[in-house]
């Protein structure tokens, strides 16, 4: 049990700032969830947080207790690797008993402990084998379970489900989704996978290139994204994002005059998600279909606006718009529409 | 039964019987004089003498290795095989503890000088122990370790070529297997013993076998450093049972030391064949 503190952290390595000043208290039995693209700086973060890598400024506080120089040991925490890095050479059970092992635990508490954590990740048959004799997502379950014997108070996950199928990860997601809130011990997960930090996170923090985005709960994030980056790297497909001026009778776009809703003036980014646009013979906006994606539910409409614009409209149900049919009338609820500012990517309103 | 493809190419026929029968005239030549000499050891000196030499052992077999083992000529080959033993365990043993110690110091740790030390021992792989043998013998000399085993291992023990390989090896180990082992709290040498060393244990086996035959086949160091017969290698003993000037060789018992010197790696090697062989083959992750 404890709380995180991260205190505008930075990482310099030699004159590149790679993460330039994080700050979030993360609290007890929380789940964070630190999301962006790759080479954002998230691994860098959650390996300062494991003690992996040294903080340049800034100040770490787990529990409340300056842990900027303790050892990744002495900071009761454990880790979760991308890739397991289970020792080759060991059993399952001595995995996930080594740390406990170095603790100097008797051995028979240290098999008592492994027992019960092989018993909550549905181990126990496998605790004789070595990590090659086991599938992607048994693996994955060891490496979890040697997490847990250790009964730490912050639990750090480095990418833990991408190199597992598409089906497993779903899987394993709910499982240490589960996992966690059954313990009730504060995490720190990193990943590229917006699905996964929509699913798992109570909070997320949103990360592009060594700054923080924005720092929320996914719905928050998606119903209010504070930047263009947040609006565009959280949704699937992204949110389209185009140009428009804010005049006399609305928000101009080309042709094409929507509503303002805040009565902005001068030029802004207007974000609209493919899933809030709604056809409508009268609507305002006009897309020419060049591509349809039918999935099954819904049906992605790739085109572009008269401007020249791609556009992509996720509509509802089954679809059967042949490509170059023609214009799309479109409309939107006013609420659905983000305004941006053309220059700083911040929202406006 | 469903036949056997054993290579790319199905053999059969004449195809087959010609690559037996040269894999089998190739054996035969590699292996006539050992066979000669094993003869030779099983014989009496004036049947070798006689010129259409034996080639069928003889019935000397237990007399002349039992001369052999224990008187030999100058010294018993059993105390020469003995000191060949310690030797070649001594110089194996001890490169493997070096090298393993300094590929790990120079893989996981960093120190000022670290790119330098590495060239440094790098650098030494072009400096064979011929090249460097006044000097050693100097030291050693001057260290008074003439006629001693430490003189005989320590000059050899050192090994670039060990140390770059385990070097190779750790750098091929994933390093979340480090930090993993940091988290769960284990110092340094803590995650050398327990994970480093069992990881390493085909590539030290594979090594083991290499320096074992390396160290036994010493051939000049001993010869310069040991002049007290009793400290004898028994490659270098072989030579010196050679006569000189108009003594009669007595090559029943010279020839029973040749087959007994070839026994020890010939032991080492095959009882350690599966682990050499995998050790050179596969790298275990």
């Amino acid at each position: 049990m404890a709380t995180v503190d991260l205190d505008n952290i930075k990482k310099r390595f030699g004159t590149t700032e790679v993460i330039k000043g994080v700050s979030v208290n993360v609290q007890d039995g929380e789940f964070v969830v630190i999301v962006g693209p790759s080479g954002c700086g998230k691994s860098t973060l959650l390996r300062m947080v494991a003690g992996l890598e040294t903080i340049s400024e800034g100040e770490l506080r787990i529990n409340g207790r300056r842990a900027n120089d303790l050892e990744p040991m002495d900071r009761d925490i454990a880790m979760v690797f991308q890739n397991y890095a289970l020792y080759p050479h060991m059993s399952v059970a001595q995995n996930m008993g080594y740390g406990l092992k170095i603790a100097g635990l008797p051995k028979p508490e240290i098999a008592a402990k492994v027992a019960e954590a092989a018993r909550l990740l549905q181990l126990t048959e496998l605790l004789d084998r070595k990590p090659k004799q086991l599938s992607g997502g048994q693996r994955q379950r060891v490496a979890m379970g040697r997490a847990i014997v250790r009964e730490p108070s912050v639990f750090l996950f480095d990418e833990p489900l991408s190199n597992l199928d598409a089906k497993l990860r779903v899987q394993m997601r709910l499982e240490i989704k589960e996992l966690q809130s059954k313990l009730g011990i504060t995490s720190l997960y990193v990943t590229h996978d917006q699905v996964e930090a929509m699913t798992m996170a109570d909070r997320m923090i949103v990360m592009n290139a060594g700054v923080a985005e924005q720092i929320g709960t996914p719905l928050d994030v998606y119903e209010r994204p504070e930047t263009l980056f947040a609006a565009q790297f959280i949704g699937s497909p992204s949110m389209n994002v185009i140009k428009a001026e804010g005049r006399e009778g609305g928000l101009h776009v080309g042709e094409m005059v929507l509503p303002n809703p805040t009565g902005v003036e001068g030029p802004v980014m207007l974000g609209l998600r493919p899933e809030h646009l709604v056809p409508d013979p009268e609507g305002p906006i006009e897309m020419q279909v060049l591509l349809a994606e039918p999935l099954g539910a819904n049906t992605l409409l790739h085109g572009k606006l008269a401007s020249g614009t791609g556009f992509t409209a996720s509509l509802p149900g089954v679809h059967r718009v042949m490509a170059g049919e023609g214009a799309l009338r479109l409309t939107i609820e006013a609420r659905n529409m983000h305004l941006f500012d053309s220059e700083t990517g911040r929202r406006l309103g | 039964m469903a036949r056997e493809i054993t290579g790319m190419v199905e053999r059969r026929g004449m195809g087959l019987w010609l690559t037996h029968l040269l894999m089998i005239a190739g054996v035969l030549v590699i292996f006539f004089p050992i066979w000669l000499a094993f003869v030779a050891s099983t014989v009496t000196q004036p049947e070798i003498v006689k010129p259409p030499m034996p080639l069928w052992p003889g019935d000397r077999f237990v007399e002349n290795y039992t001369a052999a083992l224990f008187s030999g000529v100058n010294v018993p080959v059993l105390t020469m095989l003995a000191n060949s033993m310690v030797m070649a365990i001594g110089i194996a043993v001890g490169k493997i503890i070096i090298s393993l110690l300094s590929a790990f110091a120079i893989v996981y740790f960093r120190f000022p000088g670290r790119n330098i030390f590495f060239w440094l021992i790098f650098l030494t792989l072009m400096l064979p122990v011929e090249v460097r043998i006044v000097p050693t013998y100097q030291v050693i000399a001057g260290f008074g370790m003439l006629n001693s085993y430490s003189g005989l291992i320590f000059p050899l023990i050192a090994s670039a070529t060990a140390t770059f390989l385990f070097r190779q090896f750790f750098l091929t180990i994933p390093d979340e297997l480090a930090e993993a082992a940091r988290v769960d709290g284990a110092r340094p040498m803590r995650f050398f013993w327990d994970i480093l060393l069992p990881m390493s244990r085909t590539n030290i086996a594979a090594l083991f076998v290499i320096l074992f035959i390396y160290g036994w086949n010493q051939y000049l160091w001993p010869l310069l450093i040991t002049t007290d017969p009793s400290m004898n290698t028994i490659v270098m003993g072989i030579k010196q049972m050679f006569p000189s000037g108009d003594d009669v060789a007595d090559w029943p018992v010279i020839m029973a030391t040749s087959i007994l010197a070839m026994v020890p790696p010939v032991v080492v090697v095959i009882s350690m064949q599966k682990l050499f062989i995998r050790g050179l083959v596969d790298s275990e992750k």
